[in-house]
């Protein structure tokens, strides 16, 4: 434990001199502290809950606010600290943007399961597949609430104002037992629907 | 480590020049604040001082609220230069309380005795107008020094620096504004303090924030 703080403490020292060296120019010094922290900033960016697959973006937006910050690092504080500050805000403004993005953009699976579009050759090839027994089958094996609202809502394309008097259910509750059963089939048909 | 990143250090190892290190915050506050007592001094040149030397002697609440209204602007620029900086903590941002709570209370106080003591000269809303008029005027200068220095380091927290800023900066403008307020605040001016401050903060928090914000990554991811 010592130890593995004594290698901090001196890694952190290495670090702050070569970011030193980075503020009068050294492009050497710099690429290399660049690369060295880059782990640190990809954990630090994931225990904020940033999903791996946004890591990547989100380790670049720090890389580029460290340049852009360079001449605010105080040699006489800590480099991790400051680093790890920017990493973290950075990592909660890329949720706050995500969060924002999927507000403003609305999911809504059954406007494309009710709207196909007529000129797609796919939706005859939906019907013929809706048709097909093992699609009967997979929808007669959903949970009864998915196999209702799949039923009124994709097979009877009853609108949801309809749906939720006939079954007596919350509008909200039918679209989150529709977006399940599509998942559930979308996964069983390996994403081949519609 | 992907190639993508590999390249974005690369081309960030390219465009490196050597920069010249800030100064720490608290000097950098007490650079803008030196601009204010500038400025102080120049509006003390065009004010009337024996006769505000007179009120602050009688009258203990004026005291009070300049004492306010001048630590909230300490206070604040302190704040503001040290959330610029990225490694500070938010927190920094609680700084101007106490000044704001002595500003608030002793501004209450002076409005009150104005309501309570007969013969008492409020201001007026002509008076009050006036008052508006300055707060926000001398705020533009202010406001764009704040901006400028700020800009040179990198808020993290680029809404809560402006707001904080503008802060400082409507509190160094309500501060100077005592150098041309001979007369209590009434009820009415009282309220146009208020919304000449709010103004002041809102229109910083809007535009100082959006000046703070680098664009760089948006336009390069």
């Amino acid at each position: 434990m010592a130890a593995a703080s004594q290698r901090a403490a001196e890694l952190d020292g290495e670090w702050s001199a070569m970011m030193a060296a980075a503020q009068t120019g050294d492009r050497i010094a710099y690429e290399r502290l660049l690369r060295g922290c880059t782990p640190l900033i990809r954990r630090v960016v994931m225990r904020q809950g940033v999903y791996a697959d946004r890591a990547d973006d989100v380790v670049q937006e720090v890389l580029l606010t460290i340049h852009r910050a360079r001449q605010t690092y105080d040699p006489a504080r800590s480099f991790s600290a400051w680093l790890c500050a920017i990493a973290q805000r950075r990592a909660i403004d890329a949720l706050r943007r995500r969060g924002r993005q999927d507000r403003r953009e609305v999911f809504a699976p059954l406007d494309y399961e009710n709207h196909p579009d007529p000129s797609d050759a796919r939706q005859h090839g939906m019907t013929e597949s809706m048709q097909d027994a093992s699609m009967r089958g997979a929808i007669d094996e959903l949970p009864d609430g998915q196999r209702e609202a799949i039923e009124m809502l994709a097979l009877q394309q009853m609108s949801l104002d309809d749906a939720a008097i006939a079954t007596g259910k919350t509008k909200g509750a039918l679209k989150v037992n529709m977006h399940r059963a599509l998942k559930t089939l979308r996964a069983r048909f390996g994403g081949d629907l519609g | 480590m992907t190639a993508q990143i590999d390249r974005l250090i690369a081309d960030l190892g390219a465009d490196l020049r050597p920069v010249r290190r800030l100064s720490a915050p608290i000097l950098r506050a007490a650079g803008w604040l030196l601009l204010v007592a500038t400025l102080a001094i120049v509006l003390a040149y065009f004010a009337n001082l024996p006769a505000i030397a007179h009120r602050l002697r009688f009258v203990p609440d004026m005291w009070l609220a300049v004492l306010g209204s001048t630590l909230t602007t300490v206070l604040a620029a302190i704040a503001a230069f040290e959330l610029s900086f990225p490694d500070r903590k938010p927190v920094w941002a609680l700084l101007p309380l106490p000044g704001l709570a002595l500003w608030v209370a002793a501004t209450g106080m002076g409005c009150l005795r104005a309501w309570v003591i007969p013969d008492t000269h409020a201001a007026d809303m002509a008076e009050a107008t006036h008052c508006f008029r300055f707060i926000v005027l001398l705020s533009i200068p202010l406001s764009i020094a704040m901006i400028l220095m700020i800009r040179r380091a990198c808020p993290l927290r680029p809404n809560l620096t402006a707001a904080t800023g503008g802060l400082a900066v409507a509190a160094a403008a309500a501060t100077l504004l005592n150098f041309f307020h001979p007369y209590d605040a009434g009820a009415t001016d009282m309220v146009v303090h208020i919304l000449a401050i709010g103004l002041v903060i809102g229109a910083n928090r809007v535009l100082g924030g959006r000046l703070l914000t680098p664009k760089t990554f948006a336009r390069r991811l």
